[in-house]
């Protein structure tokens, strides 16, 4: 493990410690509105200042980085289980199935990935409880995120279909969704991992995009979305530069899990 | 060749228009759908509500919409906007014009700083100026689109220099990887050792090794920008078919969003299935 990549590994274990302890670090909670101090600057009560509303900016940013990096594997877990499903087992079958499963997928690729999320996004209630928007949303990421992992896994499962154990396996008399359970599935896990990897960073700056534009996590619950839509009401930079710390903390974050991935992947390649 | 022309026109044809039904299955399925808040009109006298609600009662069925809507796009006839009340043809041509504009200068400017900022890096080979471009292509991956558009804004900078910022490290990073891929071919190793000159080298031997895969990220950033329409026309008030997109769906305006979603996946299979047929056609020749 290089060096890069241990301080990836520090910084998100630190992130993701701090954001699940946001209970006990933040000075309060996300919605309680402080009404005697709404916009306010740093201070040694509220550490990044306050918003609009006068609510505690430093615990938003921990509740919402909880919610971001809870709910971002979730997504993925659904979305890397539903191609597993779909490109695996079309992989695996091969034929008919391997036709349809390729053209539902191009369906789904054939349009950008932020056009699908946004227009499906907003066809979708909006007028919901900030619970419920919260599964709508990365629901949404989970459900119509597979498309380009299962065509990684069809493309996987069919070199493992014409591997050598996989015909022996046959010999011996080992078939159907049995020889794919416990034959294929096992083989396939380091592309898995790595898809479900690769999607975790790709559901969170979603999540931001749909947030920025009033599609994701309602108020009062926070994310980082909610966070980053601070931001259009800044004039310049040097206005209240500490507007700008849910955006680092996003790139911070973001340039973590990179560096993670950049090796993970590679080992999936070699 | 022509086989294959015709086999991506028809796959072509097939994905767009199972696309345009399903968004219209949910459009027809989105909650909202079917509300008009004319019809809470006092003044409207009670047949004008009804004529209001028979209006849309095409629309009911899907499956009869999607057949009337192509019956009538066979004829040129794309329907009328319910929410901005124009014809989706006039709204089409007008809008496709901005993000035309838009997304066609962002994908140059973002091709042009990609590939020169590629360029210097592997011309340089200096370890420094490989890390420099890493970490700023690596910097603005890790920037959702719509907050570039938002501090595209804030700095009253163009719309398409967000989607150019976009698009810029996917391919910087991409056209990076394969020169550094290219370089480490025995016949560049072979001309260096010959003492050729650098930019010869990127010119004559590197260049015609990436070219081809090249094209095939050239149709995926079609992608990528068209789908960062929306954020960067929905924030920074541009007027273009992202902008579009957006509002029909918010409005459930059934006509458009279909007619919107067709015309982008047309595009976005166009532009792969472009670079696809190019790919196709440079690989025949070689052989």
């Amino acid at each position: 493990m290089n060096l890069a990549r241990t301080l990836a590994c520090v910084v998100l274990l630190l992130v993701c410690v701090v954001s699940l302890g946001a209970g006990w670090f933040a000075p309060s909670g996300y919605a309680r509105q402080f009404r005697e101090a709404p916009s306010s600057p740093p201070s040694r009560q509220h550490w990044l200042g306050t918003d609009d509303i006068g609510r505690d900016r430093f615990a938003r940013v921990l509740y919402g980085t909880r919610i971001s990096l809870l709910l971002a594997p979730a997504a993925a877990l659904i979305s890397t289980l539903l191609a597993a499903l779909v490109g695996g087992l079309a992989g695996y079958l091969g034929g008919i199935w391997l036709r349809l499963a390729t053209g539902f997928t191009d369906l789904f690729l054939s349009l950008p990935w932020l056009f699908l999320l946004i227009t499906v996004r907003a066809l979708l209630p909006l007028n919901v409880s900030p619970l419920v928007s919260v599964l709508i949303t990365f629901l949404i990421l989970g459900l119509l995120g597979w498309a380009a992992s299962a065509r990684v896994l069809a493309a996987s499962a069919q070199t493992l279909r014409s591997s050598d154990f996989v015909l022996q396996a046959r010999a011996t008399g080992v078939r159907g969704f049995r020889l794919f359970l416990v034959h294929v599935l096992p083989n396939l896990k380091p592309v898995l991992y790595a898809q479900f990897w690769i999607s975790i960073p790709v559901f969170i700056l979603s999540e931001a995009n749909l947030g920025i534009l009033g599609l994701g996590v309602a108020e009062p619950l926070p994310s980082w979305g909610s966070l980053l839509r601070e931001l259009e009401g800044m004039m310049s930079f040097r206005d209240e530069p500490w507007r700008l710390v849910p955006l680092l903390l996003l790139i911070v974050v973001m340039t973590s899990f990179q560096t993670l991935l950049t090796d993970e992947t590679e080992e999936v390649a070699a | 060749m022509l086989w294959r022309i015709t086999r991506h026109l028809l796959s072509i044809a097939g994905i767009v228009l199972l696309g345009g039904l399903i968004s219209a299955t949910l459009v027809r399925l989105a909650p909202g759908f079917d509300t008009d808040e004319h019809q809470l009109d006092p003044n409207l006298s009670a047949e004008s509500v009804r004529a209001l609600r028979s209006s849309h009662a095409g629309e009911q069925n899907v499956l009869y919409f999607y057949a009337s809507y192509l019956r009538g796009a066979l004829h040129g006839e794309l329907g009328v906007s319910h929410a901005l009340n124009q014809p989706i043809q006039n709204l089409l041509r007008e809008r496709s014009m901005v993000t035309v504009r838009i997304a066609g200068v962002g994908l140059l400017l973002g091709w042009l700083l990609a590939m020169a900022l590629a360029f210097i890096v592997s011309l340089a080979r200096v370890s420094a100026c490989e890390i420099l471009g890493t970490a700023v292509s690596g910097a603005f991956l890790c920037i959702p689109a719509a907050v570039l558009a938002l501090l595209s804004v804030m700095f009253n900078a163009p719309g398409y220099l967000a989607i150019a910022l976009i698009v810029f490290p996917k391919t910087y990073r991409y056209s990076r990887n394969l020169l550094a891929k290219a370089y480490a071919m025995p016949h560049i190793i072979a001309a260096r050792a010959r003492g050729l000159g650098e930019l010869r080298i990127l010119i004559w031997h590197a260049l015609p090794v990436i070219g081809l895969q090249m094209v095939a990220l050239a149709g995926i950033t079609v992608s990528i920008a068209l789908g960062a329409c929306i954020p960067v026309e929905a924030l920074c008030g541009l007027p273009g078919i992202g902008q579009l997109a957006w509002q029909a769906a918010l409005a459930r305006d059934l006509p458009l969003l279909v007619n919107v979603t067709i015309l982008v996946t047309l595009v976005t299979l166009l532009a792969n299935s472009g670079a696809d047929v190019i790919i196709h056609m440079a690989r025949s020749q070689e052989a």
